[in-house]
């Protein structure tokens, strides 16, 4: 593993956010290495996913910052998150069910075919479509027809098809909100097979999970979030359930609070 | 399974629970696919093809002579119009009520600037061309602003469709009325209708001809253009759409602006075709462009369809119509039959949409 090594690709320092009374963050620290799989895990409220919608710019911070590759950086909108190379898998999936697999990686970066037909708009179909046979076959994501349009896919091939949209265009971190919740125990193996290879590929996965079992079979490095804090920082090798769920409770308190 | 790509053979069985399973698994849940996806018109063109056949054998020399096809195009072409434009709308999820109103207001200033530009009543029916063009593109401007006011209170003020349209849909037709005093406008230039109306190009009326290039460009945009794509996108789930950084708003004011375009189109081809306004005659379209649509494979839930159902779904109503009139039938049937299968089509779209949230 090469977690740990030098700086973190993306840090977030003593990050506030209020929504009126109620503080969602109060200084939460957060920070992801290239090439680990890091799990983010709290109990419901904690402000994972306040946490999370900062970094991939869909809420503002009302304080600290977020710094990517060693500079502050402002994250107002998700195109300015994508634009720095960090993709969010959604909860709910944001695939356009009607389309095929490639038609959804491609959603809003179709490419056209070159000369006057492209700039007349013309797709190019044929590019498109290598692109994803080759997206999903890299991440192992098993789908026999990339022409079946994304309805008729499993819920685990679906999922398979929002991680490779998201893992074609991030160039640097990859956020998933929950990317199992919805699926079975099988098609969850999947997933975590496909979160190893992207994490092989030289990426900084972000892994939000309620699941402790599958936190402690994919995850490097556990950040727990307390009450709109970081409460600790584990290391795989030291982490057991008891452990986890004692940081998540406030049973066991590691890490300094200033 | 095993030897696709993508498969790993360290997991043979890994796929399975995922409904994957043989090959001829796969094969017959991708034919229930194909048989059940409304977006393939495969068996409304059957139907279609069936009617012809019926009436072919039944009058041969009549129905499937030269006249009666033409007839039947030239019928078909305005409704084209509406049904293309509609075929847009209702992909993105959407409704258009107010297509056949926008035909009627686009036709009556259409007509009303021709006859003002060519010199009043009395001598615009010998005006030229100046005259003509100004009237055409009024219109056009027309439908387009008409559209393009659908879209703006769709998508920026998030007003349902169905209310949007029903709203503008009574709104154009009172301003026509209040135009013209509920009198159609006749005395166009006869150059309109000698040319447009019922002019030929070769052994093609320039009716037919207009409807024609217009279904088949906006065919290829629809689907094979960026434009397209998002179109669908949009009906199939906005807030992905929206998360993929595609302008939703500004997607859906041009689909209705591009609907209102094409009625403004419908009421000039209508206008060239009668040389009059048709004011009272409209107040139906809408039900029939939306028939047509979704008997032509469109879902009304939006995010599927093609352009080629939505012409087989122009086509059956007027070749029922034109049919039953030959072999003797009250035309009425037409009505019952269109309704029924209407519903069968809607049926279907359900049908298809069970099989897949299944999975």
């Amino acid at each position: 593993m090469v977690s740990g090594n030098g700086e973190p690709i993306l840090e977030a320092r003593e990050i506030v956010k209020t929504f009126g009374h109620v503080q969602a963050l109060r200084g939460a620290n957060f920070s992801a290495y290239t090439g680990e799989v890091v799990a983010l895990i709290g109990d419901n409220g904690a402000g994972k996913s306040t946490l999370i919608k900062a970094i991939s710019g869909v809420a503002r911070p009302d304080g600290g910052e977020i710094l990517f590759e060693g500079r502050v950086v402002d994250i107002p909108s998700p195109s300015a998150a994508q634009s720095l190379g960090i993709e969010t898998v959604y909860q709910d999936l944001s695939l356009a069910p009607d389309l095929d697999g490639a038609a959804n990686i491609y959603l809003g970066r179709e490419l056209v075919r070159p000369g006057l037909l492209g700039r007349l708009g013309v797709l190019d179909k044929h590019a498109m479509r290598e692109g994803a046979v080759k997206a999903f076959s890299e991440l192992g994501v098993a789908i026999e027809d990339p022409d079946a349009t994304v309805a008729y896919l499993s819920g685990g091939q679906r999922q398979g098809v929002a991680v490779a949209r998201s893992a074609s265009w991030a160039s640097k971190v990859i956020i998933m909100d929950e990317p199992t919740a919805a699926l079975g125990v099988v098609q969850s193996a999947r997933v975590l097979d496909v979160i190893r290879q992207v994490r092989e590929r030289g990426l900084a996965v972000v892994l939000i999970s309620h699941n402790m079992p599958e936190v402690l079979q994919v995850a490097d490095r556990i950040e727990v979030l307390r009450l709109g804090r970081r409460v600790a920082t584990i290391a795989r090798a030291d982490a057991t359930l008891e452990s986890l769920v004692g940081a998540m409770t406030g049973a066991l308190e590691l890490e300094e609070q200033p | 399974m095993s030897s696709l790509p993508g498969a790993r053979p360290d997991r043979p069985d890994a796929s399975s629970p995922d409904g994957a399973g043989t090959g001829v698994q796969v094969g017959l849940r991708r034919l229930r696919a194909h048989v059940f996806t409304s977006t393939s018109p495969v068996w409304i063109f059957l139907a279609l093809v069936v009617i012809v056949a019926v009436f072919g054998v039944m009058r041969p020399g009549q129905f499937l002579s030269s006249f009666d096809i033409k007839t039947i195009f030239i019928n078909a072409s305005v409704a084209l119009m509406l049904s293309v434009g509609m075929t847009f709308v209702i992909i993105t999820a959407g409704i258009d009520l107010s297509v056949g109103s926008v035909l009627v207001i686009s036709g009556v200033l259409a007509a009303k600037v021709m006859i003002a530009v060519g010199g009043g009543a009395a001598h615009a029916t010998t005006a030229g061309w100046g005259p003509i063009l100004a009237g055409l593109a009024v219109g056009l401007v027309v439908g387009v602003g008409w559209g393009a006011f659908n879209g703006v209170l769709v998508a920026l003020l998030e007003i349902p469709p169905l209310i949007v349209t029903l709203g503008s849909f009574g709104m154009a037709l009172g301003l026509a009325d209040v135009i013209t005093g509920g009198v159609d406008v006749a005395g166009v230039p006869a150059k309109l209708n000698a040319t447009i109306g019922s002019g030929q190009i070769g052994p093609f009326p320039w009716l037919v001809v207009i409807a024609a290039v217009v279904t088949a460009v906006l065919g290829l945009v629809l689907h094979l253009t960026r434009f397209g794509r998002y179109t669908y996108a949009i009906g199939s789930n906005a807030e992905a759409a929206r998360r993929a950084g595609i302008n939703v708003n500004w997607h859906l004011i041009k689909v209705y602006s591009l609907a209102g375009l094409l009625s403004g189109l419908g009421g000039i081809l209508s206008l060239a075709y009668f040389t009059t306004t048709t004011i009272s005659g409209h107040v139906t379209d809408n039900l029939t462009a939306i028939s047509a649509v979704v008997i032509g494979g469109t879902s009304l839930f939006g995010g599927s369809g093609t352009m080629f159902g939505t012409v087989v779904g122009v086509f059956i109503p007027v070749v029922l119509a034109s049919g039953l009139v030959i072999v003797g039938v009250q035309s009425f049937w037409q009505q019952v039959v269109i309704g029924a299968i209407l519903i069968l089509a809607v049926y279907f779209d359900q049908l298809r949409r069970r099989t897949r949230s299944r999975r």
